[in-house]
């Protein structure tokens, strides 16, 4: 096997302390402990480099929200309380996306009450706003934009949602203004901006072939109601998508810093070699991999096998019952660490340039402030 | 607690099923236990499908083969002359396959492709796309040929607990948009068979909190919709090494009797070693805890120390057809 040069080490203070960043995205696979690293991160900040920091959340565990004081879900920034920024002069404000407000927030500034109204209850905004795959995606880069167009941030940490895969994040502002936008929606819009009667009055041939087939799919009903909803919708077309392409530069801006966060595990890794290259494709500015979840021995002898070795010794001859299970430990802790480091290595192959910083295993979660400070030393190797 | 008979009697209805539904946290390994799984119903010269619906590709990579396409294809055979069966439904090839054959669409359905309508019929509605996925589940498990099943079991490689829910509860989210006309047939036929004994569910967890709490929330999730659960499978399992404490002196005795380095430092690290291992050992039984309190039977599956291969999954296989 060849054996992969070190990556450089990832300085998280170095980033969390330049004025010059704005954002810092967390992204990565679903249970790698994301929303926690974004917390800790957002709270080191606020405590060590007294920036006056928010975090997003998407979707964090309750006793995590909990420690952040985020009891309830009423998606704008409250100030965490209970920690220390006295020395700094920092503040910490977190908050939870809750997609469905974000979303009726966005019809209300882009239309009229009236026009609001008729869009919210239209059966298809309601499941798009709640359901759509790839909603809470949208919703989340719509609200970094409107933290960050509110400027009363020194830095906002996001958690990205627990997509299928990460790259949703990415595409799904493009996916959603595409749609919005799409050739689809013209042709079905086409009646109902011309009079807005029956879909089907102003079919042409071919468009006769497609309709019919449109109808086989989803019936008349769901059609009449998609047609409601597209017209309703109309006026704010443009803004979606001139919206979405501004949070997009945003996210190419070198005020941004995205850092992957992964585990030791295949999956973890693949899907953040996936994010790397992609972020590499869209120019977008990547920090940095947080490898979570790491497990190191404590002991640097005996070697593995030599302390397995050592403890079949020991059962045989008897006595030393207590000390051959702790070698056993060992020996299984080198394993797991040599597993992992493979596993970590296929990342450093591709991108040996990324700058990476490991996370020592916590034996239990995190749900408290302290644990939160626990992993921001950790993350930044203090 | 139950006894002993009873847990294996439950244990028995959980493979009972022919399509087993397998959900869990992201990073659970939900798709290795699926192919475990399938591997293990292939047992004893039978066929099975292995159904993933995410778009991931992770049987192929599981398997170490091309991606799949949209079609049925064996990717492992078993001993006995068994065979697995894999398929990665995408929502746009199968509701063209759906309007295909019942309307027999030809041009037409050319004409959807070429306007992009899938992409946005299957967009708009959300609940869509999941009847079409979950639909072309159910024709798999149903399907005959010769009076015969194709398939002994289905096992699909569901999303994750976050979603599993609201994937599976098809009927409610398509009754929101479709009050009459195919789509709500088609879901209501789904919905009969995912409610039916023919369907049962798994939940994969590991013994950390989040997957456990995730796992708690889904069944309950699952239990409130009417839906059959199989299994609790504990995923990456590892068997508990001490007995207790070990003193320091007990240690250093150890490592000079194994003519291993014993010096402060060594030995401290050590019994830091040993310490944390306790303390997860500890949190892990606790977490067990949690999970029997579920009442349904629970399967544990070793940690698979060389990464998950053929012979992994073997060893997983093992391991839950022992449990039949």
């Amino acid at each position: 096997m060849h054996s992969v040069p070190a990556p450089q080490r990832l300085d998280v203070d170095q980033i969390l302390a330049d004025p010059g960043v704005r954002i810092v995205v967390c992204c990565g696979a679903g249970g790698v402990g994301k929303t926690t690293t974004a917390a800790a991160l957002a709270l080191r900040a606020a405590e060590q480099h007294g920036r006056r920091t928010v975090v997003l959340t998407i979707d964090p565990a309750r006793r995590l929200a909990q420690s952040l004081g985020l009891s309830e879900l009423d998606n704008s920034p409250r100030q965490v309380k209970g920690i220390d920024t006295e020395a700094s002069g920092g503040e910490l404000h977190a908050m939870m996306l809750d997609m469905k407000r974000t979303f009726d927030d966005v019809v209300l500034t882009h239309t009229d009450p009236k026009r609001a109204a008729e869009i919210f209850a239209n059966p298809f905004y309601q499941a798009m706003s709640s359901t759509f795959a790839g909603t809470q995606e949208y919703m989340a880069m719509e609200k970094l934009g409107q933290l960050h167009a509110r400027g009363e941030w020194d830095l906002i940490v996001v958690d990205t949602p627990p997509s299928r895969s990460a790259l949703d994040f990415l595409d799904a502002p493009a996916r959603l203004s595409r749609f919005l936008d799409g050739r689809m929606l013209r042709l079905l819009l086409a009646p109902a901006r011309s009079g807005g009667r029956s879909m089907f009055s102003l079919v042409t041939a071919s468009f006769g072939v497609f309709s019919r087939a449109v109808q086989k799919i989803i019936g008349a009903q769901m059609l009449t109601d998609l047609s409601g909803f597209v017209a309703a919708l109309d006026s704010m077309f443009g803004g979606f998508r001139q919206r979405a392409e501004q949070t997009y530069r945003i996210l190419q801006d070198r005020e941004t810093a995205f850092l992957l966060v992964a585990a030791p595990e295949p999956d973890a890794v693949r899907e953040a070699a996936y994010f790397a290259g992609r972020l590499r494709q869209e120019r977008m500015p990547l920090a940095g991999l947080v490898l979570n979840r790491v497990h190191r021995t404590a002991a640097a002898e005996p070697a593995g096998d030599a302390s397995l070795a050592a403890a079949n010794r020991l059962d045989e001859l008897g006595g030393y019952a207590g000390a051959a299970e702790v070698l056993r430990v060992h020996a299984a802790l080198c394993r797991q660490a040599a597993r992992e480091e493979q596993v970590a290595a296929t990342f450093t192959r591709a991108f040996p340039a990324v700058p990476t910083v490991a996370v020592t295993a916590q034996p239990a979660d995190v749900h408290d402030v302290d644990g939160l400070r626990a992993i921001g030393d950790a993350v930044s190797g203090r | 607690m139950h006894t002993r008979e009873a847990s294996v009697g439950r244990a028995r209805a959980g493979w009972s099923a022919r399509l087993h539904v397998v959900t869990g946290k992201g990073g659970t390994g939900k798709t290795s236990v699926a192919a475990a799984l399938a591997l293990a119903l292939a047992r004893d010269g039978r066929r099975t499908l292995l159904i993933e619906v995410e778009g991931r590709q992770g049987i192929a990579q599981l398997f170490g083969t091309e991606p799949l396409p949209y079609e049925e294809r064996t990717i492992a055979r078993v001993e006995g002359g068994g065979e697995v069966r894999a398929l990665a439904v995408d929502a746009e090839e199968a509701l063209l396959e759906y309007l295909e054959m019942f309307y027999k669409l030809g041009a037409a359905g050319r004409a959807l492709r070429r306007f992009g309508a899938i992409d946005f019929a299957t967009t708009i509605a959300p609940g869509l796309r999941d009847v079409l996925l979950t639909g072309k589940v159910k024709e798999a498990t149903t399907r005959t040929a010769g009076g015969r099943r194709v398939y002994d079991a289905v096992v699909l490689d569901a999303p994750p607990t976050g979603r599993i829910g609201r994937f599976l509860n098809v009927t409610a989210e398509t009754a929101r948009l479709a009050k009459v006309g195919p789509i709500k047939t088609q879901s209501e036929g789904v919905a009969a068979l995912l409610r039916s004994p023919i369907t049962a569910v798994h939940v994969v967890t590991l013994l950390e909190e989040m997957p456990v709490q995730e796992t708690v929330d889904a069944i309950a999730e699952l239990t409130s919709m009417g839906i059959r659960l199989g299994r609790v499978i504990v995923n990456s399992t590892r068997s508990p090494l001490l007995a207790g404490r070990v003193s320091r002196p007990d240690l250093r005795r150890g490592l000079v009797a194994a003519q291993l380095p014993h010096d402060d430092a060594t030995v401290s690290a050590l019994l830091v070693e040993a310490e944390n291992h306790l303390v997860r050992q500890a949190l892990e039984d606790s977490l067990r805890g949690d999970l029997l309190e579920l009442d349904l039977p629970l399967i544990e599956l070793p940690l698979l120390l060389d990464g998950v291969d053929r012979a992994g999954l073997d060893a997983l296989a093992d391991r839950l057809a022992a449990a039949e």
